[in-house]
């Protein structure tokens, strides 16, 4: 067995990035991930590979189109405001299926908000966020070593599908500090890249681009990248059943608001309520067939985010009335407590 | 028939799709004489603008990746950074590089990025149907600027080569002009020298090229190339800008 | 399951305490977490840790009501003290912190001058170990020796010089 380190989810993030031999690291300051853009600064710089901060979240994710686009495995990170002002770049990205990994560790908003954690940005990144039909690949990790693991995994499964992948988490994912397992990273088999720009040697040239003017040929690429999507709904779904089987009321729930949702479920079986969690991990391709399933034989329904209620609206388009869906969220970086989740479920009217 | 004269070899024979008197197509050239001359065809890497010359990736045997608007130098970092040993040019526009993309040049250049920018610079938006350009003369008018431009509303021409000049990581920085054969000889002069700085591992190098934009300067071919000798040059002087090579 | 609230001025190694606990506990290969409340400050603001030490998996590592509660100073005291479970403990610093009858007739309160006696040391900063060792000697939930070392993982390389002063607080707090 590895031996476990005490770890921040910021630094697991950073481990994961190195172990799935990630050596092109942009990125601009911004609290509450600046460990992150901290460790990679000295990982990389341990290891001779490429750190730069950036003028800007806009230059750094377009640094990270470059060195994606020149076949390197390059991430970036930030938080919410950041993210936001990556939205042009992480479009262009998609458009040009350039594999990347960026990581938001969500912060309150809207505007500048403040530094507490939050769940906010569920739309922007689950939907697309940029303009145009895209998607990105969006975890949502619930402890240091998932932070780590995840991460790791993202880098594989950016270059699979070609594909940006978001790690979703938050300020106290980010923060926390867990036992983490360095483990070591399996390389899967993948493609070679030959659509990299390396140079024209021996070949004809190789040209990334995303501007389409010929009559048709935009809507046969969004037709491919949507086919593509398809294939990862197929292929990619991720999540955690907590004490559903016997389940009358489940709990959907992700990231930090797991954890929490988790001990809820504990706390209600313990007087005799039977409550289950479904936590989804992969939260584009969402798992909306598992949700739909359970919804056939459960009274209802409670989904508990950091915001006004976001990924619900996934959950009832996944249940379509089969049961009452409710919703307990906290917003501007308020965090429900276990009890306050426990209350919610005791007052609901339940048939 | 013995061949007298031709396309550079890095070059597509794609004809150009730029309107007629464009300095486009005679920048594209004198990169494509230069790639040649250094013989490294097979090991650049262009990123070209978004702008008119947004699909010069068809004119050419090289490897190229589009941008977006104005980020053309950072993606040119994230190249250049995963491949030091190829070499890595922009391509950009007036609004590409002195409106939008001013953050990401100047950084880049004072990075002393290994990478060269052709800065390609006639003083109107071209693709978007003639606005103004942040390089836009005082009184020159625009489809923004219907009465010309007015300095006390929206300021002065910029001159981004003289601010990169003053950034540390900046080696070689020479504006010169396509307009008439005598400067197109010294433009290929410059673009080459800039090239080299960047072969030698110097750091930062741009030509900055006065170029004609005869259709949104509502002139003649004949008469927008005499706009650049009379009315630009004043405010845009040829010459070199800075020059740390030799030392 | 011990839920433990550390608590103080930013600059008191509140996050230090926390982090030490967390990791005496992994060593002593028990489930442990610790949260750092994050600020805009970086030094002399408030500053806390929730850090749990569990013979299960934690399931939530946020702490609505701590087993123990670490005081390192009165505006720890006075946020925090009625949210102690009642058969909890409060370890307050008593070189910063009064703790009125009202809260010692509720709960039990283990008072030690960590800062008077971290400057007998020759340094303030080691009063966090102080309070350490008495939440050892209290609570008896980890080792002395797993905090030991821990010292070795909390201080980088170039700060194991401070290990020494550090392990003779722990100890005077431990014995006291």
């Amino acid at each position: 067995m590895v031996e476990k380190v005490l770890m921040c989810g910021n630094g697991a993030v950073g481990e994961g990035a190195i172990q799935a031999g990630c050596r092109h690291y942009f990125g601009y300051p911004i609290t509450p991930q600046n460990e992150l853009t901290a460790y990679m600064a000295e990982r990389l710089g341990e290891l001779g590979g490429v750190f730069i901060q950036s003028e800007s979240e806009l230059a750094a994710i377009n640094m990270v189109f470059g060195a994606s686009a020149s076949g390197a495995r390059a991430m970036t990170s930030s938080s919410s405001p950041g993210i936001s002002l990556k939205q042009e770049g992480i479009s262009y990205i998609a458009a040009a299926e350039l594999p990347c990994v960026i990581v938001n560790i969500m912060r309150a908003g809207p505007g500048l908000g403040d530094i507490t954690p939050s769940q906010a940005d569920y739309f922007q990144a689950v939907k697309g966020g940029g303009h145009g039909d895209y998607r990105l690949i969006t975890i949502g990790p619930a402890s240091v070593q998932e932070l780590y693991d995840w991460t790791a995994k993202a880098f594989y499964l950016a270059d699979k599908y070609r594909n940006p992948v978001m790690i979703l988490g938050d300020g106290f994912l980010g923060q926390m500090m867990e036992p983490l397992e360095v483990k070591k990273i399996e390389e899967l088999k993948l493609p070679p890249k030959t659509w990299a720009l390396t140079g024209a040697k021996d070949r004809s040239a190789n040209i990334i681009r995303t501007l389409m003017l010929k009559v048709g040929e935009l809507e046969e690429h969004n037709k491919k990248i949507q086919d593509k999507y398809k294939r990862i709904e197929k292929e990619l779904i991720e999540y955690e059943a907590v004490l559903t089987d016997d389940a009358e009321i489940i709990l959907v729930a992700y990231g930090t608001c797991a954890r929490i949702c988790k001990e809820s479920v504990f706390l209600l079986r313990k007087e005799g309520i039977k409550a289950g969690l479904i936590r989804p991990i992969t939260l584009w391709p969402y798992p909306s067939a598992v949700i739909r399933k359970i919804s056939n034989n459960i009274k209802c329904i409670l989904t508990v985010e950091m915001n006004a209620g976001q990924m619900v609206e996934d959950v009832k388009l996944a249940v379509m009335g089969r049961c009452p869906v409710h919703f307990y969220g906290r917003m501007g970086g308020g965090v429900p407590t276990s009890k306050e989740i426990v209350d919610e479920i005791k007052g609901l009217e339940i048939k | 028939m013995k061949k007298i004269f031709g396309k550079p070899e890095c070059m597509t024979d794609k004809p150009f799709h730029y309107c007629p008197g464009c300095g486009h197509g005679i920048v594209h050239r004198l990169i494509g004489e230069v790639v040649d001359e250094l013989g490294i065809q097979d090991r650049t890497i262009g990123v070209p603008p978004v702008g008119c010359a947004v699909v010069m990736y068809h004119y050419f045997n090289i490897d190229m990746t589009e941008a977006p608007h104005g980020r053309t130098p950072a993606v040119a970092t994230g190249i250049k950074r995963v491949h030091p040993d190829k070499v890595v040019f922009t391509y950009q526009g007036d609004g590409d590089l002195a409106a939008i993309g001013t953050g990401e040049i100047i950084h880049a250049a004072n990075r002393g990025e290994r990478i060269t920018t052709i800065f390609v610079n006639n003083a109107v938006y071209g693709m978007t149907g003639g606005q103004m350009a942040p390089t836009t003369l005082v009184g020159q008018k625009t489809t923004t600027t219907p009465l010309g431009r007015d300095a006390r509303l929206i300021g002065y021409p910029i001159k981004i080569s003289e601010m990169l000049a003053i950034t540390d990581g900046s080696i070689y920085i020479e504006r010169v002009a396509v307009n008439k054969p005598a400067n197109i000889i010294k433009a290929k002069k410059a673009i080459k020298k800039a090239f080299q700085i960047q072969l030698e591992d110097r750091g930062f190098s741009m030509v900055e090229v006065l170029s004609q934009c005869p259709v949104n300067l509502g002139l003649t071919s004949q008469k927008a190339a005499e706009w650049i000798d009379n009315t630009l040059m004043k405010t845009y002087p040829l010459g070199v800008i800075k020059d740390k090579s030799g030392e | 399951m011990q839920r433990i609230l550390t608590a103080g001025f930013g600059g008191q190694g509140i996050v230090s305490m926390g982090k030490m606990l967390a990791y005496a506990g992994m060593k002593e290969d028990k489930h442990v977490s610790a949260l750092p409340s994050y600020g805009p400050e970086m030094r002399g603001g408030t500053a806390n840790c929730s850090v749990i030490i569990s013979e299960k998996e934690i399931a939530s590592p946020f702490i609505s009501h701590p087993d123990t509660l670490i005081a390192m100073n009165q505006a720890s005291l006075d946020k925090f003290s009625e949210l102690v479970l009642s058969d909890g403990l409060i370890i307050a610093n008593s070189s910063l912190v009064k703790v009125n009858s009202d809260i010692r007739n509720k709960i039990k309160v283990v008072e030690i001058s960590a800062d008077h006696i971290a400057v007998e040391f020759g340094n303030l900063k080691v009063a966090n170990m102080v309070a350490l060792g008495v939440f050892v000697r209290e609570t008896a939930e980890i080792k002395l020796d797993s905090l030991k070392t821990a010292l070795e993982k909390i201080f980088p390389p170039r700060r194991h010089n401070l290990i020494p002063i550090n392990i003779k607080a722990l100890e005077k707090g431990f014995k006291r």
